[in-house]
């Protein structure tokens, strides 16, 4: 039996809806109105919400005391590099999977995903010692390559389940219309392919321009991202509430922007083609 | 033209055997349809025959010429899969034209024969769509839109009307036996539904088990089945098979009535008689499910309006000059 839409049952599930997605974003909305307090009332017992002396001088200080606009580059260049390499490798990988796969097809794609089982911190000293001896500490080259290592398993899984989807038939009847390998892949393969790449592209930017582990225990100033910047104004002197607050709305802003905009990609990347 | 021969195709998956030596001459312009129960290798032929799969023996003719090495593409052949596969990101034009596009014709020429095909198929309206903007019956015109522009020495159909309804289905065969006519091009029809078989071919290709049991006009097949399976595979509702005495009399193992041929009698003492455990009223038509003791379930045909109900009890007389016979190892008994 369908359900019925009441006019009743519409209203609650709006109210609920709007009520669960405020509750999730109430910490960012608070974060950012944090941003705009003085160090006082950002510690202010009761806080208050809207009626506080609004301030921009949290992000003027923040600005003078750090260098914003060095670690965004950074985090571009990290997240960017370490998500374009991943596809680069993961491409041609989950392509021949997905397109000639073998008896061991399933385990090398298991056995891949394995490796995120693992707790990163489990292979920190390692990977420190390892990074020492090359002099690829606080570098933007080692940060790059480490998340682009660790995000890959993830990128390869992905594309494979996009490619998976493609029709065979689709192929053969572009065999059967006369379309060279080539010219299979520039008129029909990678059409279908793109929105499968940009939403594992947005995805693995998002994940990479967010990860904290890494790069905040392998980056000091010259290639530390955002995620170092942020981390600066937790001082062991005492918390900065309103500045860390400024700093971490500056840090999120661009990738809150990029996720805005390609919402439609994004849901379906995180659906993992579970929805067509 | 477009004839194709093919002589002794073997096929297997890895071990699997599964096309047993195949042997077939088509004629240029006929229609010939596959049937058989699903698994039989229906598609597996059809896709030997497109270049889609590696024949693992014998050969395939198309115009005397063997194309087992010949990729799908230069072989000459257009092919409509039961899935569409229209090309998701190319509108009706683009899916129709690309084939014309892959053989390098220029854009005027592409446009002009692409407009043709669609005129003919009641698809200029859709010119400009995504296929998934288009009902299940347009997206399955595209596809032959997409088969017919590029004037093949023959279209290949694997089960191209099974996603639809009941209705279009009954639409789109004549539209596509209609088509074939007009255009005059050899057709490969892969069903398993032997109405369709029985209405569009010329001529029937009864596949079992990767073997072909039977080849000839729908009528041939009806009347003179080669053997048991064809004759139960042929007709619906299924012909009367009946062993035991009955058969000896006629001097075969097993002798087959179709439900058409036995006359029923009401009241009578000769023939097979029986209760009826079901019947069906259509008006047009009788069926009655007649459950005759030894000899098993007999089913019988009667034209028109029969007020007889379950459990009356009747006799049904063969019809003598419409009685199959074969031997102990199904083959059809000839006088
Ligand atoms: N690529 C393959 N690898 C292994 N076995 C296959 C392959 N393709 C088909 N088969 C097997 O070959 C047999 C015939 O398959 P085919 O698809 O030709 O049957 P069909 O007659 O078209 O059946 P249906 O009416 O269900 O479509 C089946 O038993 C199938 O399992
Ligand atoms: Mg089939």
């Amino acid at each position: 039996m369908a359900r019925k839409s009441t006019t009743q049952r519409v209203v609650v599930s709006t109210i609920g809806a709007w009520f669960f997605g405020f509750l999730i974003f109430f910490p960012i909305l608070w974060m950012v109105l944090a941003s705009f307090k003085t160090e006082l009332e950002a510690f202010a017992i009761p806080p208050s919400f809207l009626f506080f002396h609004w301030t921009t001088e949290n992000y003027a200080t923040v600005q003078e005391r750090s260098d914003y606009l060095l670690h965004a580059m950074n985090s571009i260049i990290i997240a960017g590099g370490s998500t374009l390499i991943a596809l680069l490798i993961a491409i041609p990988a989950a392509w021949s999977m997905a397109f000639s796969p073998t008896k061991r097809t399933k385990d090398i794609l298991l056995w891949m995903l394995s490796t995120k089982m693992m707790p990163p911190v489990g292979v920190l000293v390692p990977i420190y010692l390892i990074y020492k001896t090359f002099g690829l500490l606080d570098s933007r080259i080692g940060l790059v390559f480490i998340l682009c290592l660790g995000n890959l398993p993830i990128v390869i899984w992905m594309l494979f389940t996009y490619f998976k989807e493609i029709p065979r038939d689709i192929l053969e009847a572009a065999r059967m219309d006369g379309a060279t390998i080539g010219r299979e892949l520039v008129y029909v393969l990678t059409p279908m392919a793109i929105p499968g790449l940009a939403s594992t592209l947005l995805l693995n930017l998002i994940l990479a321009w967010n990860e904290a582990f890494w790069t905040l225990n392998l980056s000091t100033s010259n290639a530390a991202p955002l995620t170092t910047f942020i981390a600066s104004y937790s001082s062991p002197e005492g918390l900065f509430w309103a500045k860390l607050s400024a700093a971490s709305t500056l840090a999120i802003a661009p990738i809150l922007v990029l996720g805005w905009f390609s919402q439609k990609q994004l849901v379906r990347g995180l659906t993992f083609g579970a929805v067509k | 033209m477009g004839q194709i021969t093919l002589q002794g195709v073997q096929k297997s998956f890895g071990p699997v055997h599964i096309i047993k030596g195949a042997d077939l001459e088509i004629a240029d312009g006929s229609f010939v349809v596959f049937v058989g129960p699903s698994g039989c290798g229906k598609t597996t032929l059809l896709r030997l025959i497109a270049g889609l799969e590696d024949v693992t023996g014998g050969s395939i003719l198309i115009d005397g010429k063997n194309v087992v090495d010949t990729p799908p593409a230069k072989r000459g052949l257009s092919m409509v899969f039961q899935s569409y596969a229209l090309y998701p990101h190319m509108s009706v034009r683009g899916n129709i034209g690309f084939g014309l596009k892959m053989a390098g014709l220029r854009k005027d020429e592409i446009n002009r024969k692409v407009e043709a095909a669609a005129a003919t198929l009641n698809l200029t309206p859709y010119l400009e769509r995504k296929p998934r903007e288009l009902s299940g019956g347009q997206r399955q015109r595209v596809a032959i839109g997409r088969a017919i522009v590029r004037e093949p020495k023959a279209f290949l159909f694997d089960e191209p009307l099974s996603n639809l309804d009941a209705a279009l289905r009954v639409q789109m065969r004549i539209e596509v036996t209609r088509l074939q006519k007009q255009l005059g091009t050899t057709a490969i029809y892969v069903t398993h539904d032997q109405v369709e078989a029985m209405t569009m071919a010329d001529k029937i290709v009864v596949l079992n088990g990767g073997k072909i049991e039977q080849y000839g006009s729908p009528l041939e097949l009806y009347e003179r089945p080669a053997n048991l399976f064809v004759a139960g595979f042929i007709g619906s509702p299924k012909m009367n098979l009946v062993t035991g005495d009955s058969a000896a009399q006629k001097g075969a193992a097993t002798i087959g009535v179709r439900p058409e041929h036995l006359k029923i009698d009401r009241d009578g003492t000769g023939g097979w008689q029986g209760t009826i455990a079901v019947a069906e009223h259509l008006g047009s038509d009788t069926f009655l499910y007649v459950d005759a003791g030894p000899l098993g379930m007999l089913t019988a045909r009667y034209i028109g309006e029969l007020s007889l109900h379950a459990g009356d009890r009747v006799s049904l007389v063969p019809d003598p000059a419409r009685i199959h016979r074969f031997d102990a190892s199904g083959n059809a008994l000839r006088n």
